[in-house]
């Protein structure tokens, strides 16, 4: 299937009015899925299953929304902060996401505003072309 | 009361669909106060025998080797109501499922009338996690109880 950016964009954004309940025009690009559309942990597995089906591909678990990035025994955060080594597990984790943002500001809150809508078409749009 | 919400399946194909009967009567106390003098069964209690309906079928795809507990309810829509001597068919499809839950898409019908739809996300628990030990079983779409309902018909149909 070959997309346009903007046509994933919109699909995305589709996504995420029906698994959240949110309008369209909050789910911009930067917007994120905790902080901004109030996404919780339920909604995660439900946006997950939309994308399967709305792109018809497979997303394995964790693959998108990685588990456990701020368990205590991950060894990646110390006194509030994600270490180096944390950010280096981000970004081969991750490669969707904007690592470079959180690595400004490394506090283990900002970790959650990795998940954006725009890290979510970066990763369907990898997806459609593997 | 026991927290049965369907009273027998009519039709369960492994990890694709299910369906189930459940017959409303007067004897149910909570009609006789939901309302006084129009019984109508609640639209709480059509979404747990769904989800009844719906968490046996995504169950019953993994052996109930995970416990499954309802999570979300993105869409609910409720068209119109059942009383007292309807038959209510719950169908459950199952949409999508992995390894840590699944959704499926359901409808309750009164003859071809459309009385309830719904979408209802599940996650799997598993029993000896430790966070889920201590936890009120009755919670869970099934448990023991609930699965009696597997059982009904299975002595025959009395002809």
């Amino acid at each position: 299937m070959s997309l346009s950016d903007e046509e994933i964009l919109a699909k995305v954004q589709d996504t995420l009015v029906e698994a959240l309940s949110v309008d369209d025009d909050e789910a911009t690009p930067d917007a994120t899925l905790v902080g901004d559309l109030g996404a919780e942990s339920i909604d995660f597995l439900d946006i997950v299953f939309r994308l399967e089906k709305n792109f018809d591909i497979k997303i394995p678990r964790g693959e998108l929304f990685p588990e456990d990035l701020t368990s205590a025994d991950s060894g990646y955060v110390q006194d509030g902060q994600v270490t180096e080594d944390g950010i280096a597990a981000l970004r081969q984790k991750m490669p969707h996401a904007d690592v470079d943002k959180l690595a400004a500001d490394p506090q283990v809150e900002n970790i959650q505003n990795l998940f954006t809508v725009q890290m979510i078409c970066n990763f369907v749009k990898a997806k459609l072309n593997s | 009361m026991r927290w049965i919400w369907i009273d027998k399946f009519l039709e369960l194909e492994s990890g694709s669909h299910a369906r189930a009967v459940k017959n409303i009567t007067l004897a149910e106390e909570h009609l006789h106060d939901h309302f006084p003098g129009f019984p109508v069964m609640p639209g709480s209690l059509m979404l747990e025998g769904m989800a009844q309906t719906g968490g046996i079928l995504l169950g019953e795809k993994n052996n109930f080797e995970h416990i499954v507990v309802l999570a979300k309810v993105p869409k609910v829509v409720y068209h119109s109501w059942a009383c007292p001597g309807d038959t209510l068919i719950y169908t459950a499809k199952l949409l999508s499922d992995n390894e840590k839950g699944g959704t499926v898409a359901c409808e309750g019908h009164v003859g071809d009338r459309l009385v309830v739809e719904a979408e209802i996300v599940f996650f799997h628990l598993d029993a000896n996690d430790p966070d889920v030990k201590g936890v009120d079983q009755k919670n869970f779409v099934f448990s023991m109880n609930l699965m009696s309902v597997m059982e009904v018909g299975k002595a025959g149909t009395g002809d």
